[in-house]
């Protein structure tokens, strides 16, 4: 994707500090808000990422670690659920992830979805532009089946790119888990992946539905790091899109993701 | 139902399909059908198709994912008849103009190498029984006007199946995992929509199991060499003139077909 279009900042820098403060305060206390694009319609996607980096200066300034990035809004039943047609970025810290098999409390977020991801670990560097798929399934080390939990802290899950993208992607939780393997072993686009809830199938899909390929996103992520000056370093967690529509999940539930080759997460839901 | 109304709407179903048009909705001209007359009238539709020079060569499943069931308003598959004259091999082009409104389904096909003989048959018998299995592609169609079907419509008219393209690549169920095997479905070369063997009755082996237990309670066997496709894994695809269609199950392999002409509707 090009953000040219979209790449002129037109908020102020107290703007972008009032708008991460606002998004802060309601990740960390778990409110709903209005999209911020009601304040300041003239939002452009660059504005979003200013407000998501502050928001990521923030959380680091108070001790929280940096694991890897997301990519969000990857594929077409993601992208017609939410009304948008670009895929986003967020990043990931040590206080998202949630062990397997683990409870996770609900009373900390607004109104929780879960969905099915191959996670990607990478071994080398990657820097955009021009970053492609073959050049991230050159650096990574192994893939792994993951369910992230996303949480928008706009009212009713409404928003455009802008907003969620200040919002950092709507990311709240994450899960990795199952079986690691390397990417040579697998055919990634044909892998199937099974959504179940309180034992009941709820959604399907094969991996292809991202971008017709996982590693895809992860390029697009690279390439869009590179637009925000920045570059994936070793090491890097980072969950390529949901391959199913998000699920909505409540306390008492208990989810499985189930991945061909690449095993289960689960996880339940509690208050 | 009396037998004579049985004969009648087999018949003018059987017209239809020779014909390629369509016919009102059976239960607009009769309300009162029920499932077992809807079967009734299709055993009457392939008795007149076998009696032209076709014969049987295995069976289709239908209404086997949740979204179909709850359309159709029902808690349970169907299930409809192949016969030698809708089999297509792989790398066949489709002439469109011997269907009426067709749309196509991606899914796994079964070849048994033993009988089956319901009732009684688990998912572990399928598996037990099953030669190979196949990706393939079914090609539904409708002989009632602007699919404007109920259960009793589609059941009647042999689950709506048009024809079928079974892949060339044999797989061993044993050494697959054809539940969570991903389904990739792509129309000239982008993707059009994708699955897994799960959307169907939880495994593509259960909507098997059911085949066989249904049939049995009829006196039914299921036997050994005969075709079974166990149900769509992805979205129905309109086809026309030109488009390409490939699917590909994770682990399997493909199945290619092309098509031209024009359709009746």
């Amino acid at each position: 994707m090009s953000m040219d279009q979209t790449l002129t900042l037109t908020l102020s820098r107290e703007d972008i500090v009032r708008l991460c403060e606002r998004v802060e305060g309601a990740q960390t206390r778990a409110y709903a808000i209005p999209k911020l694009t009601d304040e300041y319609p003239a939002m452009t996607i660059a504005d979003g990422y200013a407000v998501q980096l502050e928001l990521r200066r923030r959380f680091l300034a108070a001790g929280h670690k940096q694991v890897g990035w997301k990519a969000g809004l990857t594929s077409r039943a993601k992208m017609k659920q939410m009304g948008v047609d670009v895929p986003s970025i967020g990043f990931l810290t040590d206080r998202m992830a949630r062990p397997e098999n683990s409870a996770i409390s609900t009373h900390d977020l607004v109104h929780p979805r879960v969905e099915c991801e191959v996670a990607f670990v990478t071994r080398k560097d990657l820097q955009g532009p021009g970053c492609t798929r073959q050049d991230v399934l050159d650096a990574t080390d192994y893939v792994l089946p993951a369910v992230e939990i996303i949480d928008s802290r706009f009212s009713g899950f409404k928003f455009d790119l802008p907003s969620v993208v200040a919002d950092n992607g709507s990311s709240a939780r994450f899960v990795g888990g199952g079986r690691p393997r390397y990417v040579e072993d697998l055919d990634l686009p044909t892998l199937g992946v099974v959504m179940e809830k309180n034992g009941e199938t709820v959604a399907g899909a094969a991996a292809a539905a991202v971008l017709g390929h996982p590693a895809e996103a992860i390029a697009m992520l690279v390439n869009i790091l590179a637009e925000l000056g920045e570059g994936l370093p070793a090491g890097s967690f980072v969950m390529s899109g949901g391959i199913t529509e998000a699920v909505p999940v409540k306390a008492g539930d208990s989810v499985i993701a189930r991945f061909q080759e690449l095993g289960s997460v689960s996880m339940r839901f509690v208050e | 139902m009396n037998e004579d109304k049985i004969q009648h709407y087999g018949d003018a179903l059987y017209d239809a399909w020779r014909e390629r048009r369509t016919i009102a909705p059976l239960l607009e001209q009769e309300p009162d059908i029920t499932l077992a007359d809807a079967y009734r009238i299709q055993l009457r539709y392939i008795e007149r198709r076998v009696a032209a020079g076709e014969s049987i060569v295995g069976k289709k499943i239908g209404v086997t994912s949740k979204p179909v069931q709850d359309f159709l308003g029902v808690f349970q598959p169907d299930f409809g008849q192949l016969t030698s004259g809708m089999v297509y091999q792989e790398g066949d082009t489709i002439d469109l103009g011997s269907l009426i409104q067709p749309k196509a389904e991606a899914e796994l096909a079964f070849v048994l190498k033993e009988d089956l003989q319901g009732p009684g048959v688990t998912a572990m018998d399928v598996i037990r029984a099953t030669d190979y299995v196949l990706p393939c592609f079914e090609i539904v169609d409708s002989r009632i006007t602007d699919w404007k079907i109920k259960i009793q419509d589609t059941v009647a008219d042999n689950a709506s199946c048009g024809v079928y393209v079974l892949g060339k690549t044999k797989g061993d169920p044993r050494k697959l995992d054809i539940t969570l095997a991903g389904m990739v479905l792509e129309k000239n070369g982008e993707i059009f929509s994708t699955g897994v063997g799960a959307a169907v009755q939880g495994s593509p082996a259960n909507a098997v199991a059911w085949l066989a237990n249904t049939l049995g309670e009829l006196g039914i066997p299921f036997k050994a060499g005969e075709v079974i496709l166990s149900g769509s894994q992805s979205a129905l695809v309109p086809v026309v003139d030109g488009d390409e269609l490939v699917c590909t199950v994770g682990g399997l392999g493909s199945c290619r077909v092309k098509f031209a002409g024009r359709s009746a509707a």
